[in-house]
């Protein structure tokens, strides 16, 4: 195996990882603040890239497409949340089993809409083809999705390192009890991160539906990748979720191309060690 | 004991009908059986340990799927099958269960989900073991000393209602002895158990690993009943059926989950002949119970403590 | 005359970030002794608790039992060595009946704790002495009632005889009298009273007059440190003591 193939696998590997970011680090910050593991989050990610799918087919546009997904998933995000988790507040296990009926809900409401088949999102011609670099090519699309990732990522640091409403959500990730005491809407801050985190996953949904594309039971089998991410990130942990998903692309890949029949099960070595050594997660807290 | 007898009057009595019954009402019986084990193996997880467990369709698909090719590529008898798919899945939970236990809560949730759907991958994709996605097909019924043939429905029927009442007696037995009262002890508090001098890990891994056991029984059952086994049976779908049937029945009683079971097994089978959209009323029936019921239904989630979100 | 130590402190401390919970604490309780850890809010003396029971890891320093060094077993290995404890907000099982509650405690450190197709009830000795406990804390009537059921009062009476139900030798009792009325005070301090003296006991109790009726000797607690060490007369005459705890 020549350079070339590590290289190339390396890039494939990380800008899969910038997709698993999109997913993961929603999810970790909902559960930061709320507890809860919503195991609709996959759903998020699949309606997200069906929606564009069906904008990109109306409009041609890619950027309506993305705009639609991320917007009409957060919607739902708050609906889900505010209409039903709300009413089971103070039960974790009660809300979790919860999101698992809408997750059920979402699925079938999937196949309803949009059949059987795999479709794809069609990408601008901007975002297609390769950039060369000596021997090497680098898709523009996978280049896209990383620095999408990146420039999210970064967006994401700095508004909760930085600002008001990030310190207001970084308490309530901290205590929510006490964040209450201090005056701080732990509610209002569950529905806006709730939100926010279907936002991303949706937006991952339609990036994804780019080059993974968009099929039944994609939810499914996407949502284990989100949580081996936050298992070996730490829950409610930003960083963590950045260094996860890195993490879970690379090893994901690599082993997608050197064992192919082992599918998910190179996932497995990373869990272990992670739970062995440090069981809250590189970046998590007991 | 009053469970006890009730089920072992319903065992007969079920007994005592199914000659009067055509196929099709054997066959869902015989689904609900094999069923039952599994929601009675994921109750000792779930109701009385308190362990969410998402992924416990895997050790059910092991033990499936260690009989269906044991019996079809390497043509071994229903005592090899039997065995080597109870070993199967006891190792696999014995090998998970040092991953899950590890983990609390949360945490705990989301590790049994993912190892779940690790399992499904394999089913998937080893398709020189596993065939993938075609699944194995042509699982011969068992050939045992018997003047009955157990292809047809009734003899077969008797079969897997014998194995149901197996795993419901040992089961039974399991959570009304000190072991069981320990399970229920850490369910209740995980810390007092730990002041009391109880290795609270050790208990945790041992009924992770007898949950296993039992489930890969069912499912050897399973391979045999159905013919097939596909990466369905290891599918995170099916192991969120299994979770709603205990949920459903009542977690922490046994008789609950194993008449969860019999109600989706028939719900899915009337649904399916009206309708393809299944999963929409497993989610609506999912969240119905979780809001409708939490308290009344749910014994498990009742032991949960108030806390603020 | 001299009694062997039964709990030893050798210098532990217990920092949670840049705070120190607990400094350098030393402490000698005597096989059979009656001591009292007292001190104000936010002393240390639950966190002090933690350490001693293996809830928390010590930041440094060493705990002894009976001359074993405990500071790095686990929580659970030390109650196997004879060491028990209450808690101050009632930690029992809520869903389980009080008799089941006490059988627990009385089979934790034995071999019927693993068997798994035996009925509890097979296990007589294990009954017999969940029984003995609860009869100790005047509890017998009330073996067959869930624990939601019970009252406060009745509640604390079986954390102590969850406690007492392993036969322990050192016995940490963390505010026994939490919200009890005066009568049950009184109850429960005839209760403490009457403890076997082969049991060593430590402890925590707000309500002063409890605790120098129980206690032969006081540890007083203020910011994690030890600032009093003596009987209850010499504790209570101390400046230091009087100033930062007005005699509770």
């Amino acid at each position: 195996m020549s350079p070339d193939f590590w290289i190339a696998q390396t890039f494939n590997g990380l800008s899969y990882g910038a997709l698993l970011f999109l997913l993961a680090s929603g999810l970790s910050l909902i559960f930061g603040v709320m507890r809860i593991v919503n195991l609709a989050h996959g759903s998020y990610f699949l309606l997200g890239g069906y929606v564009g799918l069906s904008v990109a087919w109306r409009t041609q546009s890619f950027v309506a497409a993305l705009a639609a997904g991320a917007l009409a998933i957060a919607l739902i995000g708050v609906g889900m949340e505010r209409l039903f988790l709300r009413r089971l507040r103070g039960q974790a296990l009660g809300q979790v089993l919860m999101t698992i009926g809408f997750a059920l809900i979402f699925q079938d409401l999937a196949l309803l809409l949009w059949g059987g088949d795999p479709y794809s999102l069609p990408v601008p011609a901007s975002l297609s083809g390769a950039l060369t670099v000596g021997t090497l090519r680098f898709p523009r699309y996978r280049v896209f999705i990383l620095a999408v990732a990146v420039v999210i990522g970064a967006l994401l640091w700095l508004a909760l390192d930085r600002t008001r409403l990030g310190a207001t959500v970084r308490a309530a990730v901290d205590d929510a009890e006490m964040a209450e005491g201090v005056g701080i809407r732990v509610s209002a801050v569950s529905a806006g991160v709730f939100a926010l985190g279907a936002f991303l996953a949706a937006l991952g949904g339609v990036i994804g539906a780019g080059f993974l594309g968009v099929y039944p039971g994609l939810d499914f089998e996407i949502l284990p990748y989100a949580f081996v991410v936050v298992i070996v990130g730490g829950l409610g942990s930003l960083p963590g979720a950045m260094v996860g998903s890195l993490l879970v692309g690379l090893l994901d890949n690599f082993g997608k191309v050197l064992f192919p029949e082992l599918a998910y099960f190179t996932l497995f070595a990373p869990m272990a060690l992670i739970l062995a050594l440090r069981p809250t997660g590189l970046f998590g807290r007991s | 004991m009053r469970a006890g007898l009730a089920a072992l009057v319903i065992a007969l009595a079920l007994a005592l009908v199914a000659p009067l019954l055509s196929a099709y009402p054997l066959t869902l019986l015989t689904h609900a059986a094999i069923v039952a084990i599994l929601a009675m193996s994921l109750d000792v997880l779930l109701g009385y340990t308190g362990l969410p467990s998402l992924g416990h369709a895997a050790y059910f698909g092991v033990g499936a799927y260690t009989v269906g090719i044991l019996s079809t590529d390497y043509q071994r008898g229903f005592l090899v099958c039997l065995l080597a798919g109870i070993v199967a899945a006891t190792l696999t939970a014995a090998l998970f269960g040092l991953l899950a236990i590890r983990a609390t809560g949360t945490y705990f949730l989301m590790i049994t989900l993912a190892l779940g759907m690790v399992v499904w991958g394999l089913a998937f994709r080893w398709v020189s073991m596993t065939r993938g996605d075609n699944g194995v097909a042509g699982v011969p019924r068992p050939e045992l000393a018997l003047p009955w043939s157990l292809a047809a429905p009734l003899p077969f029927f008797y079969l897997a209602l014998l194995a149901a009442v197996l795993a419901w007696t040992l089961l039974g037995l399991l959570v009304r002895s000190p072991f069981g009262l320990t399970l229920l002890g850490i369910r209740e508090s995980e810390s007092r158990m730990r002041a009391l001098g109880y290795d609270v890990w050790l208990h945790k891994y041992l009924a992770f690993v007898v949950a296993g056991t039992f489930a890969g029984f069912a499912g050897v059952f399973w391979a045999y009943y159905n013919g097939f086994v596909s990466p369905v049976d290891v599918h995170l779908v099916t192991s969120i059926e299994t979770l709603l049937m205990v949920a459903l029945g009542g977690p922490g009683t046994l008789a609950g989950p194993a008449l969860g079971a019999a109600v989706i097994v028939f719900l899915k089978n009337f649904a399916s002949v009206y309708t393809k959209r299944w999963l929409l009323i497993l989610g609506v029936v999912y969240i119905g119970v979780m809001l409708g019921a939490p308290r009344g239904i749910l014994g498990a989630l009742r032991r949960e403590r108030r806390r603020p979100a | 005359m001299t009694a062997p130590v039964a709990l030893r402190l050798s210098a532990v401390s217990k920092s949670f970030g840049g705070l120190r919970a607990v400094n350098a604490v030393d402490l000698a309780v005597r096989a059979g002794e009656r001591r009292a850890l007292i001190g104000p809010n936010g002393a240390g003396k639950t966190t002090l608790f933690n350490l001693i029971a293996g809830a928390l890891p010590v930041t440094s320093g060493r705990i002894t039992l009976f001359d074993t060094d405990v500071t790095r077993v686990a929580q659970h290995r030390r109650a196997a060595l004879g060491l028990a404890r209450t808690f101050q907000i009632t930690n029992l099982f809520p869903a389980l009946s009080v008799l089941d509650n006490v059988v627990l405690a009385a089979q934790a450190r034995t071999r019927a704790r693993f068997s798994m197709l035996r009925p509890v009830s097979r296990f007589g000795e294990v009954e017999a002495a969940a029984r003995e406990a609860l009869a100790a804390v005047g509890l017998d009537d009330r073996a067959g009632a869930r624990v939601e059921r019970l009252s406060h009062g009745e509640q604390r009476q079986l954390e102590i005889a969850l406690a007492l139900a392993g036969r322990p030798r050192v016995l940490l009792l963390d505010e026994p009298a939490a919200g009890l009325s005066q009568a049950e005070v009184r109850h429960m301090t005839a209760l403490l009273r009457s403890l076997d003296r082969a049991i060593t006991v430590l402890i925590i109790e707000h309500d002063m007059d409890m605790a120098l009726a129980i206690a032969e000797q006081v540890t007083v607690l203020h910011d994690g440190r030890v600032i009093a060490d003596g009987s209850p007369e010499a504790v209570r005459a101390n400046p230091a003591v009087r100033e930062i705890y007005l005699g509770g």
